[in-house]
């Protein structure tokens, strides 16, 4: 296990499970027995607004948010979140993003240019169809561990230890379609 | 056994483990999962949401009299509410253990202000313990107790946004039983009448004195050994900050701030050329240590006051200023702003003010999302019930017919805490002011906690519900009724009536929460692109569910509506082109 800390930043749209995603990514690594820290805020948040979940794990944690530029990686559960939280990226850390759009409330349409500015500022990404994929298991709101599956490939834990976590975490009738979930999104990006 | 708790939840396992018996609150961010995590221990702790934070002071200070461990949790502007029992208790204290928890909200991640109310301890003459991240905030709850017994003081513990929300490893213990004091009158203590209060006074003094020297050797109070060439002292949340930003320094961490440490932080200085001091908002440590003459310190000049820190924040502002520019660019985003829920039962009366050229004083809640365009419906929004102050007092300046142009919006959960007064006030004051209720019956904005007017307690026990309309009758106010909020006529014509009749006006606008109506939701409405003319009314209403298609005509996502649980849409399309789904 690396000794330097581990910087995972969790964004995306309320309702879209990324405080149950990164509860699953701090459980495993709580279970190897490292530090681990994860904050977010709560209240307004909730209201279809951007949601964030900061989650750092190693040997020893001190500060529970992650400073702009050092994420090692950004999971941006949508598009135009991707783009709000780019600069949480650390310069050789990985974009993992969800390329569904959700238009944000007060909008008549959904933002136009979002691709390009991505292109030209985040042009080493792995975007993937979550939604697609989240469905295809048997659920869309299943988009939380499609990305989980996405993500762990850049993550040292493995493969039954995201299992045995997500079977923890995830309401006892919705563990299969997870499990296929994750499957899908891991196999959808290469680690 | 080592599991990850937040801030709050800790606190309430502190409640558990440290023998409490008594813990009451005021639901608000970020403090409001401490009451709700210690219901899981109600058979050994007795806990109780309170109309407001004052009431919940004074409850918890009835218990310490009482003679049991006890603590009141709010969240830093709740203090201001109870500030007046909390200035007394502290020269009365010194029963029951007794500890206050704030929770301050550094940034406004979901409050008005940031203010920092480490000050509080300084102005009510108690101790003041900050922990920094989990483990310490349940730790502490039994430090805090241990101090408030000893020295006969309640003890303020400070909890921050980025404490009360950051999950962190805590290895749980098991419940102290701590036994009730036997209740002794005791009318010098508790009777704080002038010949009373003017010895106790004398003896808060001393007492400050005696925790002063109790600071100077606290364990709570440590340096932490590491480069003998760079000094920090730092407390709570900043500490874990300026931890990360300089790993190898020397630390002088504060876990008791108040009363300051004075001669072991100058002890501490002494050692160095500079020494850093990190804190969030205000200079808290930073003026102790410029008051007492100690001037080798590095602080505010360099770390913002304003706005929440981060280990980036820090290592720039003090390290590498040049490094902040880079990192403060941001991509261009569009803005994703909170709104009010699809099914939101507010969303008619702004739209029904709105619609009359009616503005609205308001106040804190949910609806006070009702700013945003294109409701727009909000003028002001200051603090818990200042709507109904607020409006009687532009009456008062402008003029009687004013009243017709401008509502006071207040929740149900608000109204209880702090609008009920105002109201009594517009009655008794001749006012001609409507004070509007949107009720859903909960607490919504801070996750639905109950209060007096949802017939339901903290510990799951039916009670009485009080009666809106009967308590306004009342107060003088005749005109009361109850208006279902999701008849949009009926909410229009109330409105009118109100607002036109010269009298003072109290109307109840019934509508349950969106989130909690889960199982009432319907099948979604639909639009007929062929009657639909595209005239854009339905949109200002301001629903996340409802947009435009290539055409410009209205379209209803699937995905947001929860139908007929709402159905203002259907209500006010003037062509009829919106009907519920199969």
């Amino acid at each position: 296990m690396p000794e330097k800390t581990t910087n995972v930043f969790i964004c995306g749209v309320g309702g879209q499970g990324i405080l149950l995603a990164s509860e699953i990514l701090s459980e495993v690594a709580l279970s190897k027995g490292l530090d681990v820290k994860k904050s977010e805020v709560h209240g307004m948040a909730q209201r279809g607004g951007a949601v964030v979940s900061h989650v750092r794990f190693g040997e020893k944690v001190y500060s529970p948010v992650i400073a702009d530029g050092e994420a090692d990686i950004l999971a941006s559960f949508e598009k135009l979140e991707a783009l709000r939280w780019l600069h949480a990226l650390a310069p050789d850390g990985k974009l993992v993003v969800n390329a569904q759009e959700i238009t944000p409330s007060g909008m008549e349409t959904y933002p136009e240019g979002i691709d390009g500015e991505l292109d030209s500022r985040a042009p080493d990404r792995h975007s993937i169809d979550a939604l697609s994929m989240a469905m295809e298991a048997g659920h869309p709101r299943a988009v939380n561990t499609v990305m989980l599956g996405a993500f762990s490939n850049f993550l040292p834990f493995t493969h039954d230890e995201w299992s045995a976590a997500i079977e923890k975490r995830v309401p006892p009738k919705t563990v299969e379609i997870n499990l296929k979930a994750f499957e899908l999104g891991r196999a959808a990006v290469a680690g | 056994m080592r599991v990850l708790l937040s801030g709050n939840e800790a606190v309430a396992r502190g409640c558990y483990e440290y023998g409490v018996q008594v813990a009451t609150a005021y639901p608000g961010t970020p403090s409001t999962e401490i009451l709700e995590n210690v219901v899981q221990y109600k058979d050994d702790v007795y806990c109780q949401w309170s109309p407001n934070e004052k009431v919940a002071f004074e409850v918890a200070m009835g218990a310490s009299f009482g003679g049991v461990r006890t603590l009141v949790a709010m969240k830093h502007v709740g203090l201001n509410v109870a500030a007046d029992p909390l200035m007394t208790s502290t020269s009365v204290g010194g029963d029951g253990g007794f500890v206050i928890v704030s929770a301050d909200d550094p940034g406004m991640h979901s409050s008005q202000n940031e203010q920092d109310n480490r000050y509080y301890a300084r102005f009510a003459k108690i101790p003041l313990v900050e922990p920094s991240d989990s483990q310490e905030a349940k730790d502490y709850v039994g430090e805090a107790m241990r101090i408030s017994e000893e020295f006969g003081t309640p003890v303020l513990v400070r909890l921050t946004t980025r404490i009360s929300h950051a999950k962190s490893p805590v290895v749980l213990g098991e419940r102290e039983e701590v036994p009730r004091k036997e209740y002794v009158k005791d009318t010098s203590r508790r009777v704080v009448i002038p010949a009373h209060a003017r010895k106790l006074h004398v003896k808060v003094e001393e007492r400050l004195e005696r925790l002063r020297e109790f600071a100077e050797e606290s364990p709570l109070n440590r340096v932490e050994e590491g480069d003998p060439s760079v000094g920090v002292i730092s407390s709570g949340i900043s500490y874990q900050y300026a931890r990360d930003a300089f790993p190898e320094a020397t630390f002088l961490k504060l876990g008791m701030s108040f009363p300051f440490p004075i001669s072991l932080a100058r002890k501490f200085c002494q050692r160095f050329e500079k020494v850093y001091v990190v804190e969030e908002n205000e200079p808290f440590i930073e003026e102790h240590l410029r008051i007492a003459g100690i001037t080798n310190v590095v602080g505010k000049e360099h770390v913002p006051l304003c706005g929440e820190l981060n280990q980036g924040l820090v290592r720039d502002c003090l390290c590498d200023v040049d490094a902040a520019e880079t990192r403060s660019e941001r991509a261009p985003a569009a803005p994703r702003p909170p709104v009010l829920c699809p099914g939101c039962p507010h969303r008619s009366t702004f739209f029904c003010l709105n619609r009359a050229g009616i503005g609205a004083t308001s106040d804190i809640g949910c609806y006070t999302l009702g700013v945003m365009p294109p409701l727009a419906g909000l003028d002001t929004c200051i603090c818990m019930g200042a709507s109904v102050g607020n409006a009687l007092g532009c009456e008062k300046a402008i003029g009687r017919e004013f009243a017709k142009k401008m509502g006071a919006v207040i929740g149900d959960s608000t109204f209880v805490h702090s609008g009920m007064t105002g109201l009594a006030d517009i009655a008794y004051n001749r006012g001609a002011t409507t004070v509007i209720i949107v009720d859903n019956s909960t607490t919504a904005m801070t996750g639905h906690q109950h209060h007096p007017g949802t017939g339901m307690t903290l510990m799951g026990e039916p009670t009485v519900k009080l009666d809106y309309v009967k308590l306004a009758r009342s107060m003088g106010v005749e005109d009361a009724r109850r208006v279902d909020a999701f008849d949009m006529a009926a909410v229009k014509e109330a409105i009118r009536e109100a607002t036109e009749n010269d009298a003072p006006s109290l109307l109840v606008m019934e509508g349950a929460c969106a989130l909690q109506s889960r199982k009432d939701w319907g099948e979604p409405f639909q639009v007929d692109p062929e009657t639909c003319t595209a005239c854009g009314l339905c949109l200002k209403l301001g629903c996340p569910a409802i947009g435009r298609d290539a055409d410009g005509k209205a379209e209803i996502s699937k995905l947001f509506c929860v139908g007929d649980a709402c159905g203002m849409c259907a209500q006010i399309c003037p062509v009829g082109a919106i009907s519920a789904g199969e």
